[in-house]
């Protein structure tokens, strides 16, 4: 290729008199603002496709054939452009829509949550007509309706920007939302009797550029001006979504997207926005308690941190290191496992485990890595991990937006269609256990083998089904590593910090330490000290029976928490945490990258962050971490862990945060081997997590909790037909010597011979049928 | 009065009682063309006789249909004939006509049309109302089907052609091509913004497109059958062939007639016998819409122009759809201005902020006028809510709206307050209108108090 045939990569033209230059295909718009000339505007947003709808963004360009006004979102940049934001023509056509905008616009900014941050009120004072010269009577609507359980809609209030519903449509995938109408009676509505339920719709509500959208959680909470703000990194899930956190009157108020190119473009998920309501409950631990006479009493932190301290030392004299194990830490930030780490370090502990047997193996992180970004402009995705809508919903939006507007194609080999399906390439049923053949078989398939020579391959992998040993997924993705020596890998575990706590040394030290090994040796008898760091092992952990056998056996629990959960009612002693938006640290997403989590509010009570708590039980048992202060930790995290060293620099972990570094990715040699075919009598149980559950954070927000829905087995219509059982009907699903009845869901996303059910719902503990030692869960499903 | 004269091409069967069926259409010479086409000619031919015809688009825009077919980027397909067939600017009625008399020549056109532009599928989109055509299309495309006339291997050629019918909801708007793209394609009908969404290039599933009005595509049989250079011959050099023109309003004889275009005056149709048969009651004209409602007013001293398209723009209106409307010396103007002003604010899609906010506002101060509250100021605001809309007020008009609609209601403004200011004036001193005037929708008006 020559010089002369290369496409023109930059144009310039000029804007206001300034020169600016830019790439063909930008906008008119794009290119004024950075040149300093703001434009006004409603419905551009430069995360979706342009609609020229509001007409705000009006410009005169003076191009061959003479000056003529356009909308400056929906006109290309061209070379030798003259363009005014400012001329005569373009003031007033400007003045004249907002003057329009206005005309039937309630005015109501003293109630309304808008007024302060509004992008109506500022530009009508910026480039507003300064009166209205309308005198007619003004639109009116029922004000606001419900349009699902957390968005409020005002239709008085809405400009018709198209931004919501755009955003339901073209982001989402969840176009519940629509215009109605005609004329000056359109307006934005729900189908019939389908509110707009879907997993995003807080961004509609923090999109919107009036007041016309607003959420359960704030409505009325505050004000723009009594708000307080500090920028941080959603801890829900491994995402790890760039947030603002706000708060008023030293309250967590609001969660607002930020957008990070890396990571979530300025999206987050409604689990993710609205959990803040959990930080402000009442139900928070405020203070240290202690069991008395059987039950959890207030105390203070020397009585508790002494109690704790003479437990621990008690069992660490009279058994050994090996008596006491750690579950936790991938709640808390990179810093929290690292001090929790440093602490089992110096007293010997090495069963510990971040993950409670509903994770992957640890060396996942250490197979050849790919970011998210790299995940989304590969050619090829294979996805061989859970629903990613229900789990990390984000990582969702940018695989649905790589398959839908950009090339990537989508893979999936999965027991049942998830919210990728409708975009995937290819979406491969199988039972449980089968998925290292049905990979291996794809590999070989001649348009896979071709679509795979495209360009790099990422596989999406983590722990789809509860009910399944993770060694299949594991095996499957060796195949695909092998197939394809180039390809990468993105772990997906659920868990906000898992691969912090992981690289921090929350993980076991030695083989058979993990949570299941741990459970298994207090049920043994071999594990006296349990301590939780913000783990409830009881409602997380899938082998119920052997859960509740460690629970009923070990002797000692010392609990670090937020709430007292199911696990913590079994401490002897409980140690307050400090929550997210109470204190400050990095966190680690799914792709390895730090950012920090910023403190906006004083602590509940007297509650202290994870690692603090660490280096004052260190110093009950006589041990000095060398921790004194937060700054020190870091300074000492990041200099003693080579993985953390990039995240040294503090400036480096803000906005879109650091890569950690990888050392040499490691290689999976086993040879793939599936489950034992399953006995036609008999369904492979499906275990999978969905958005709204018990969690903790999740039942703890109001406008949350209602969302869990109750736990239904979810049965292919074929199979459901085959066994003459309705939809509704209570089943009886018996395995491994227990049985639960749960009412049937019949569910053609589900494949023939699957039956699968949601984890840690309201109605019958599912978790009853699994075994972490069983490789998969066949059941008998009877109908009573 | 002598008026100029030519051959019935479109509406030649309308007198024949079965012109609309299979065995009559054929009797009548039909398909003759399509035989022609697809046995003797090449796509190319057919396409340089339609361009030799110079026949200007009857759907509004007036776009000559020869020029608009070589749009299309080669070699890209699929690629698609859509027949705007959504008829519904107020005081048109021809192309319903066309569908309801003679639905075979209509499909000959498009399937001729199909072959000139080596497109394997058309989409034939009827206005939701006009439940009559509807079903005669159905008719005839069923025989057309059975006939061999459409489907596959054409007359035993190996061109092969569907056509699909569809029928709008009842929208005004989905008439404009790109509106009526997105509702084909299943959406809300709204317009889409040209450019970047030029049908040709990015239309109907962001393929090549081509939209042709109904009356358009109609000429076509005859253009093949009878040469471009015969259609030429016809009318006027600027204005070629015969064109149908829907008159209504205070004339004796409304009706749709098909006349020689550019040679036949606006006088001719009111005044001539053969059309409308003068004024009623022996009155006299105040103003009348020249080419729909979206068009400026003419006036008394306009009637002596001839329906040619190029004098016709240059005295500051359209031909547009070739709907004539006349408003005798009883006219309120006022209320006049008001209807109309009504129906785009209704019609409206409501995408744009000035067309759905301006059109409903300028309803409303007209409305405010009519019934006794009109302000002193308001004649100004009509013109500043105007400017809104449509800059500069001028024609053609400038827009900062998606598309034309939004200045539509801009016109009759400009039109009746330029001209007949005193009327507005009136009713803003006195509560009602001038004397010797009366609402032409006094009906509307009493039901809309
Ligand atoms: C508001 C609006 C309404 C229109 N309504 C119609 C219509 O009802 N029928 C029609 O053929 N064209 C209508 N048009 C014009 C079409 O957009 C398009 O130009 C025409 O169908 C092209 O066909 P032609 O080139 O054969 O005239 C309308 C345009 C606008 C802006
Ligand atoms: S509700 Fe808000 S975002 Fe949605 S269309 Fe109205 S103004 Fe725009
Ligand atoms: S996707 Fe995950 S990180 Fe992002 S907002 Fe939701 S829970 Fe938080
Ligand atoms: S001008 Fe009116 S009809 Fe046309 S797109 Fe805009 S709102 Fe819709
Ligand atoms: S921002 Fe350009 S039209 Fe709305």
């Amino acid at each position: 290729m020559t010089d002369t045939a290369a496409p023109k990569t930059t144009v310039s033209l000029t804007v206001d008199g300034r020169s600016v230059e830019a790439t063909p295909g930008d906008l008119l718009i794009t290119a004024c603002e950075r040149s300093g000339s703001f434009v006004p505007h409603f419905c551009y947003h430069p995360r979706m496709s342009p609609v020229g709808m509001c007409r705000q963004c009006i410009v005169e360009v003076e191009g061959p054939r003479g000056k003529s006004l356009v909308v400056s979102c929906m006109t290309p940049v061209a070379d030798g452009q003259v363009v005014s934001t400012t001329s005569e023509p373009a003031k007033r056509a400007q003045e004249g829509v907002l003057e329009l905008l206005l005309a039937n616009h309630p005015l109501d900014c003293p109630v309304c949550d808008k007024g302060g941050e509004c992008p109506l009120q500022d530009q009508a004072f910026s480039h507003g007509p300064g009166e209205s010269r309308y005198v007619e009577e003004k639109r009116h609507y029922e004000k606001p309706i419900p349009i699902s359980d957390l968005v409020f809609l005002d239709r008085e209030r809405c400009i018709l920007c198209d931004r919501c519903t755009r955003f339901a449509g073209e982001v989402a995938g969840d176009p519940l939302i629509s215009f109605t109408s005609r004329g000056n009676n359109t307006q934005v509505m729900t189908f019939p009797d389908e509110p707009f339920s879907s997993y995003f719709s807080g961004n509609t509500v923090q999109i919107c550029p009036v007041g016309a959208l607003t959420s359960s959680a704030y409505r009325f909470k505050a004000r723009p001006w009594d708000l307080e703000q500090v920028e941080s990194t959603c801890t829900t899930c491994s995402v790890g979504c760039r947030t603002v956190v706000q708060s008023s009157r030293d309250e967590l108020v609001r969660y607002q997207g930020v957008d990070v190119e890396s990571v979530n473009w300025g999206w987050l998920c409604d689990r993710g926005r609205f959990n803040f309501e959990s930080v402000n409950s009442r139900n928070r631990v405020h203070s240290p308690l202690m069991r008395k006479d059987g039950t959890l009493v207030e105390t203070t932190w020397s009585t508790a941190l002494d109690a704790a301290g003479r437990i621990l030392r008690t069992v660490l004299n009279d058994k050994g290191p090996d008596a006491v194990s750690i579950i936790g830490g991938a709640r808390g930030t990179n810093e929290d496992a690292f001090a929790w780490a440093q602490l089992a370090d110096s007293l010997g502990v090495t069963a510990r485990d971040a993950q409670l047997g509903d994770g992957l193996p640890a060396e996942v992180f250490a197979l050849p890595q790919a970011t998210i970004a790299e995940a989304c402009a590969s050619p090829t995705v294979i996805l061989l991990a859970p629903d990613l809508k229900e789990e990390l919903p984000v990582l969702y939006l940018r695989l649905r937006d790589a398959a839908e507007k950009r090339t990537t194609r989508i893979i999936e080999v999965s027991p049942r269609a998830t919210g990728l399906s409708r975009y995937a390439w290819k979406s491969v049923r199988h039972d449980p256990g089968d998925q290292p053949r049905v990979v291996s078989e794809l590999l070989s398939d001649r348009d896979v083998v071709d679509q795979l020579s495209r360009g790099n391959v990422t596989v999406v992998m983590g722990r789809g089904n509860l009910a399944e040993s993770p060694e299949f997924t594991l095996l499957a993705t060796g195949a695909v590593l092998a197939a394809v020596p180039t390809a990468r890998v993105l772990p997906v575990v659920r868990r906000g910090n898992v691969r912090g706590a992981v690289t921090a040394g929350m993980t076991p030290q030695r083989p058979d330490a993990d949570t299941n090994a741990i459970l298994s040796s207090i049920a043994a008898g071999k594990v006296e000290c349990l301590v939780l760091v913000g783990a409830d092992p009881l409602s997380d952990v899938p082998d119920a029976d052997l859960v509740r056998r460690a629970f009923a056996s070990v002797k000692h629990v010392i609990a670090v928490d937020t709430f007292v959960t199911e696990s913590v009612r079994h401490a002897e002693v409980v140690l307050p945490a400090s929550a997210y938006g109470e204190k400050v640290g990095t966190t680690t997403n799914c792709e390895g990258r730090v950012s920090d989590v910023a403190q906006k509010i004083t602590t509940a009570g007297t509650a202290r962050p994870d690692w603090m708590i660490a280096a004052e039980l260190a110093l009950e048992l006589g041990v000095d971490l060398g921790i004194s202060s937060y700054p020190e930790l870091r300074d000492t995290m990041t200099s003693s862990i080579a993985a953390f060293a990039p995240a040294a620099d503090a400036k480096a972990v803000r906005g879109e945060g650091v890569l950690m570094a990888q050392s040499a990715p490691i290689r999976i040699t086993a040879t793939p081997r599936s489950a034992a075919p399953r006995l036609t009598h008999q369904f492979r149980l499906h275990v999978s997590r969905v958005m709204y559950d018990r969690a903790v954070a999740t039942n703890e927000s109001p406008s949350l909790a209602p969302l869990a829905r109750e736990a239904a087995v979810h049965m292919n219509s074929g199979d459901a037909q085959r066994l003459g059982v309705r939809d509704g009907a209570s089943v009886r699903l018996s395995s491994n010597g227990s049985a639960v009845v749960l009412p049937l869901a019949i569910d053609d996303a589900v494949a023939r011979g699957v039956v699968s059910v949601p984890f840690n719902q309201h109605g019958s503990d599912i978790r009853q049928l699994i075994r972490h030692d069983v490789a998969v869960t066949d059941v008998v499903v009877e109908v009573i | 009065m002598s008026v100029p004269s030519g051959p019935r091409i479109i509406t030649s069967r309308f007198d024949v009682a079965d012109g609309h069926t299979y065995a009559g259409y054929v009797r009548t010479g039909g398909y003759v063309s399509l035989r022609k086409a697809v046995s003797s000619m090449t796509p190319q031919q057919v396409h340089d006789e339609v361009k030799a015809a110079e026949i200007q688009g009857r759907g509004g825009a007036g776009f000559p249909a020869g020029t608009k077919w070589g749009f299309l980027p080669a070699g890209v397909h699929p690629r698609y004939l859509v027949i705007n067939g959504d008829e519904s600017e107020p005081g048109t009625y021809k192309d319903r006509l066309l569908m309801e008399r003679d639905p075979h020549q209509l499909i000959e056109g498009i399937v001729i049309a199909c072959y000139a532009l080596n497109a394997s599928q058309a989409f034939l989109y009827v206005r939701g109302e006009m439940a009559h055509a509807q079903e005669r299309l159905a008719q005839a495309l069923n025989e057309a089907y059975a006939s061999n006339m459409v489907g596959k291997n054409i007359c035993g050629s190996d061109f092969s052609v569907d056509i699909t019918l569809t029928w709008g909801a009842g929208a005004y708007i989905v008439g404009e091509e790109t509106a009526l793209i997105e509702s084909l394609e299943g959406e809300r009908g709204m317009p889409r913004l040209k450019p970047p969404f030029f049908p040709a290039v990015k239309g109907l599933y962001m393929q090549p497109t081509i939209v042709n009005n109904v009356e358009t595509l109609a000429n076509v049989p005859y253009i093949v059958g009878q040469g471009g250079g015969d259609f030429k011959s016809i009318g006027a050099p600027t204005s070629t062939g015969m064109r149908m023109f829907a008159v209504s309003g205070h004339v004796n004889k409304p009706g749709v007639f098909e006349v020689p275009n550019g040679v036949t005056t606006f006088r001719m149709l009111f005044e001539a016998p053969e059309y409308c048969g003068g004024i009623r009651n022996g009155g006299s004209i105040k103003a009348f819409i020249p080419g729909g409602a979206s068009a400026m007013w003419f006036f008394p001293e306009h009637l002596d122009m001839a329906l040619d398209k190029p004098t016709v723009d240059k005295a500051g209106s359209m031909l547009g759809s070739g709907a004539i409307v006349a408003m005798d010396q009883t006219t309120d103007m006022v209320a006049a201005c008001w209807r109309i002003v009504r129906f785009f604010a209704r019609e409206s899609c409501g995408k744009c902020t000035p067309c759905r906010e301006g059109t409903t506002w300028l309803e409303r101060v007209l409305k405010r006028m009519l019934d006794g509250h009109g302000r002193p100021e308001d004649i100004d605001l009509l013109f500043e809510v105007s400017e809104s809309i449509s800059p500069g007020i001028a024609w053609p008009p400038r827009q900062t709206t998606i598309c034309p609609l939004g200045p539509s209601a801009v016109s009759p403004i400009a039109s009746a307050v330029r001209r007949f200011r005193h009327e507005f004036e009136h009713y803003i001193e006195h509560g009602r209108p001038i004397d010797g005037v009366e609402s032409p929708f006094a009906t509307h008006l009493a039901s809309h108090a």
